[in-house]
Formats: structure tokens, C-alpha cells, sequence
């Protein structure tokens, strides 16, 4: 029991992450109805501007206590991911807004590849450690169960930026207009919603999450690399399936659900009679599934017009 | 209040309009009648910004805005209420309203229009809460209509607002259009195949054939002209 909530917690923890790429994935595919793939490497530019934020605020000689260090680095590489997110929209995808689909997909693959290469050739291809932000302590627990302050902390931050974002989404002006915006453009934009500064703003929100996502993730595992962004990427891409393209609450639970299957059958691997080394098939198993089985996800609604 | 001088649109290497231009006389009803495919509602489109505009001007209140985005045209008070009606299914009736005041300041007045467009189309009120795709066909034609006047249009155009929807509810949703041109002093551009109807309640129109304007005039007068009687009045 104790070893079942031991990966319970871990896959929960794990979860949080996938779900903050998730919900970018799926805000902008409801803003412009297109994945885009760069969004796992915002993700490691998140990480990486917490390590550089880091060392610069330990360089500065500056007396902080640990938690506003944690904060500000934290804040950082959200703006840092904000500010690349909605860069990366200005300068690849919205010259192509017009264009088919599928040339807005390759590229965003291209954009993908070329913030890995550009970070290897920066940062380096060999595996950094990254700084312990949070102290990494365990808060005791019950019998053999183990909470360790790092996993708390994000699955708690994790959750009060969900809520944030669920109230920029449900009662700010902005967050009207994204809803406006994902439901019917055109009408939005008859109602006089800017819809380039909305997109823009869709992109910077959601690349603020992932890079918080990456900060976290890093967290966990404390080490990063310019290519750590491609496997979350993907398996915050299938939670966001998962859950339902396009609706929010969906990301949020298929990060979750997913975090925690992947987490259970490393846990259970011996005893399921599956190598561990499954472990990332888990996700990509679910995909198939979904799409045989449910293509709308598990919130998702088939969409239905009145003409 | 609305000048259009030349208009010329194309979709890729199909021209849709060749040189429309027309004029609409602030205080009046205008119909812009046509058949299927004539051009009337890429004219609308080009109007408010959805589409680009190849060549040609668009003024409104003398001013240029051509090619402008379109909600840059809608904060000059230029509403358009587009084919098929696009109200956000989603949402709810009274969502869909406050969509429609999306730009105004005006709080408290703000929710004195919600009353008057209740007022105005009493099957909204009971409506109010309920999940706007779930209305029928002429209860979002009437939610449409009432999302673009809570924007406070000094033009509003309206994309055949007859589609679909059975005559006898045709007939009243034209009433209210009458009634909100004659109290609220509404200046209306109206596009329709419903030539008969349509001419009745406008005082000048224009018949577009093929992206191009074939005859315009005042609306007893086309009316009265026996090619236009042949080809949109079915006499
Ligand atoms: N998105 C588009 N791409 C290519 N051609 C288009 C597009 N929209 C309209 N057209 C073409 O432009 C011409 C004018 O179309 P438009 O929709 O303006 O006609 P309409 O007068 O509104 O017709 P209807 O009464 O059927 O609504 C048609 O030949 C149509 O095929
Ligand atoms: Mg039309």
C-alpha cells in the first residue's frame, strides 16, 4: 500500500509537469487549431534560464532568503519563456497564417530542431547539473512512504498556476477574448477582438507555463540538457490529446493521468512482467488507444454547428 | 456614411467582385439583392475587414478603411452580422451579448442594452441562460442581431438574415430590423436573396450580377422594373 502511494506521489509530481506543457499545447491549438512542436523546447530554455538566473543571482553576492531565490528564478524563466514563445509566433508561424496547415506544422518542426542545435551549440551537449532551488529535504512521512519537499513544492506551485491560469482564462477581458477566439474567429474578430495580439498573448501564456514546467522537471531530475525538452514534449502532447485538444481542464487531467500511469508501470514493472525500459512506450501506447478508441479525448466534445 | 467607390476582390486567381461601388445614405435601409454566387457577401466581407480588398476604396464616415483589420472597423461602428450568423455556440445568450459590447466602456449602460435587446426580441429573455447553440435557427438569427447592436453600430450589416428560417418568422425578425432603423435611427445594409421583402422595407438597392453592380435605385423603382421583377422577384 505504502509503495503504492510512494508512486502515486511521484507520478503526481511528475504529472504536474506534463500538465503545465500540456495546457500550452492545447491553448494554442484553440486559438489557431495547429500543435506546435517548438513548445517542449521552450520547455528547456525554461530550465536553462532558471540555471543561468541562478548562478547570476548566486554570483551577485545579492542576501536573499531561499525561497525568493526559488521565486525569482522561477519568475525569470516564465518571462524568458514568455518572451521567446511569443517571438517564435511573430517571426515563424503568423507570416503563414494564411498558408495550408501542414507548412505551419513543418515549420514548427524546424523551429523545434533549430532551438536544440542553437542550445547545444550554447549550452553545451553533455548533461549539467542543475542547482537545487528548493532544499531537498524529506518531510518525514508514514512508514516507509517518503515526501520529499521537492515534490510537494511543485505539485503545489503546479497547482496554484493552474488556478491562475484558470482565472486569467474565465474572468479576465483576455481570457474572453481566447475563448471568443477558439470558438469562432471570425465572429470574434467582428466583435472587435484583436486577434493578433490575442494569439500573441495565447503564446505567451502557454510557453510561460512550459517554461515553468521546465524549471520544475528539472527540479525533479537535476540535470538538464538542450535535448531534455523532446520526451516531455511529446508526452505532454499526448496528454493533451488525451484530455481533449482544445480544452484546458483536459491538459491538465491527461498530464496528471499520464504522469502517474508512466510513474506506476516503471513502479510495477518487475511484478507486470514488463522491463522498465517501457517506460515511455506507456504514452505513446495511450495515444494509439486514444485515437482508436476516443479521438475527441476524455473532456473533449464532438464539435457540433447549427447552421 | 458608406462609400464604396471600385471595389475589386479576388479569391487567388478568381476575381469575385469587379468594380463595385455603391453608397449607403445614413437614416436608410439599403439591400444589396443578387444571385447565388453574385458577389454579395465577399462585398460585405471586403467591407469590414474579413476580406482584402485588390483595388478600390472603402470609406466610412469620410474616413478611409480600406484594408483595415477588421476590429479596427467595428470600433468605428461598422458591424457586420455574417453569413450563417457565427454566434458562439458555446457560450450563452447572455454571454454572446457581452461578447457584443466587447468594446464599449460604458458599464452601467451596457446593462440597460441587454434589457432593450430583450425588449426587442422577448424569446431571447427567456432564453438567457441557456447555451446558445442549443436556440433554433431564428432565435440565432435574433441573437446575432442583438450581439451586433449591443455593440452601439452606426451601420449595421446583415448577411441574409432570412436563411433558413421559416417565412412567417422572416417576416417579424424584417419588422424589428424597421423598428431599430426608425427608433435608433440605425443606418442598415442589408444583403438578400428574399428580393421582395427586402426591397419592401429599404428605400434604395442594388441588384449585383456576376461582381458587378447591374442596376441600383431607389427601392420602389426596382421594384417597379420589369428585368428585375423576372430575374429576383419571381413575377
Ligand atoms: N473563400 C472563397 N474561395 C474561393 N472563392 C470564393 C470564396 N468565397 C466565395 N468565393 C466565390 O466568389 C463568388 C462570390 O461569392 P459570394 O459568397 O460573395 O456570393 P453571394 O452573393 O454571397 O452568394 P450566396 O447568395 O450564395 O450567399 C462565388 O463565385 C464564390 O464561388
Ligand atoms: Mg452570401
Amino acid at each position: 500500500m505504502n509503495e503504492f502511494l510512494q508512486q502515486l506521489i511521484n507520478g503526481i509530481s511528475l504529472g504536474s509537469v506534463y500538465a503545465l506543457i500540456a495546457l500550452g499545447y492545447t491553448m494554442v491549438y484553440g486559438v489557431l487549431r495547429f500543435i506546435n512542436f517548438a513548445h517542449g523546447d521552450v520547455f528547456m530554455i525554461g530550465a536553462f534560464s532558471a540555471m543561468f538566473g541562478h548562478s547570476l543571482i548566486k554570483r551577485s553576492g545579492l542576501v536573499m532568503p531561499d525561497w525568493l531565490v526559488a521565486l525569482v528564478v522561477l519568475t525569470l524563466s516564465m518571462v524568458v519563456g514568455a518572451l521567446l514563445g511569443t517571438l517564435i509566433e511573430k517571426l515563424a508561424y503568423k507570416p503563414l497564417r494564411e498558408r495550408p496547415r501542414l507548412t505551419v506544422l513543418i515549420t514548427a518542426i524546424g523551429v523545434s530542431l533549430l532551438l536544440e542545435y542553437v542550445g547545444q551549440l550554447v549550452f553545451g551537449a553533455a548533461p549539467r547539473g542543475f542547482p537545487s532551488l528548493i532544499e531537498s529535504k524529506s518531510l518525514g512521512g508514514f512508514g516507509s512512504l517518503q515526501l520529499s519537499s521537492v515534490q510537494i513544492t511543485v505539485v503545489l506551485v503546479s497547482g496554484g498556476l493552474l488556478m491562475g491560469l484558470r482565472a486569467i482564462v474565465m474572468r479576465t477581458r483576455m481570457g474572453l477574448s481566447m475563448r471568443a477566439l477558439s470558438l469562432n474567429p471570425t465572429a470574434a474578430a467582428l466583435m472587435g477582438v484583436n486577434t493578433n495580439v490575442v494569439i500573441s498573448f495565447t503564446f505567451g501564456l502557454g510557453s510561460a507555463l512550459a517554461a515553468a514546467g521546465g524549471v520544475f522537471y528539472a527540479s525533479l531530475y537535476q540535470a538538464i540538457d538542450p535535448f531534455m525538452g523532446v520526451l516531455p514534449g511529446m508526452k505532454a502532447f499526448i496528454a493533451a490529446v488525451l484530455g481533449g485538444i482544445g480544452v484546458l481542464p483536459g491538459a491538465a487531467l491527461g498530464g496528471v493521468l499520464l504522469g502517474v500511469l508512466e510513474t506506476l508501470v516503471v513502479g510495477y514493472s518487475k511484478v507486470l512482467g514488463i522491463p522498465s525500459g517501457f517506460r515511455d512506450a506507456v504514452a505513446f501506447l495511450i495515444l494509439i488507444l486514444i485515437l482508436l478508441f476516443k479521438p475527441t479525448g476524455l473532456l473533449g466534445k464532438a464539435h457540433r454547428e447549427k447552421v | 456614411m458608406l462609400e464604396v467607390d471600385c471595389l475589386e476582390v479576388a479569391y487567388g486567381s478568381i476575381r469575385a467582385l469587379h468594380r463595385v461601388s455603391l453608397r449607403v445614405d445614413a437614416g436608410g435601409i439599403c439591400t444589396l439583392v443578387g444571385a447565388n454566387g453574385a458577389g454579395k457577401t465577399t462585398t460585405l466581407r471586403a467591407i469590414s475587414g474579413l476580406q482584402r480588398v485588390s483595388s478600390g476604396s472603402v470609406r466610412f464616415c469620410g474616413e478611409n478603411i480600406t484594408n483595415l483589420p477588421p476590429h479596427e472597423i467595428v470600433a468605428r461602428g461598422l458591424l457586420h452580422v455574417p453569413e450563417g450568423r457565427m454566434i458562439f455556440t458555446n457560450l450563452t445568450v447572455l454571454e454572446n451579448l457581452r461578447m457584443g459590447a466587447y468594446l464599449r466602456k460604458d458599464k452601467s449602460f451596457i446593462e440597460k442594452d441587454f434589457d432593450f435587446m430583450f425588449e426587442l426580441f422577448p424569446r431571447l429573455r427567456e432564453r438567457e441562460k441557456q447555451v446558445a447553440g442549443t436556440l433554433s435557427g431564428g432565435e440565432q438569427q435574433m441573437l446575432a442581431i442583438a450581439r451586433a447592436l449591443m455593440g452601439r453600430p452606426k451601420l449595421l450589416m446583415l448577411d441574409e438574415p432570412s436563411l433558413g428560417i421559416a417565412p412567417l418568422l422572416v417576416r417579424a425578425i424584417f419588422e424589428k430590423i424597421v423598428e431599430v432603423n426608425r427608433e435608433l435611427g440605425l443606418t442598415v445594409l442589408l444583403v438578400e436573396q428574399n428580393a421582395h421583402l427586402a426591397l419592401e422595407v429599404s428605400s434604395y438597392g442594388y441588384v449585383l450580377e456576376t461582381g458587378n453592380v447591374l442596376f441600383q435605385d431607389r427601392a420602389d423603382v426596382l421594384r417597379a422594373n420589369p428585368r428585375v421583377q423576372e430575374a429576383y422577384l419571381g413575377a
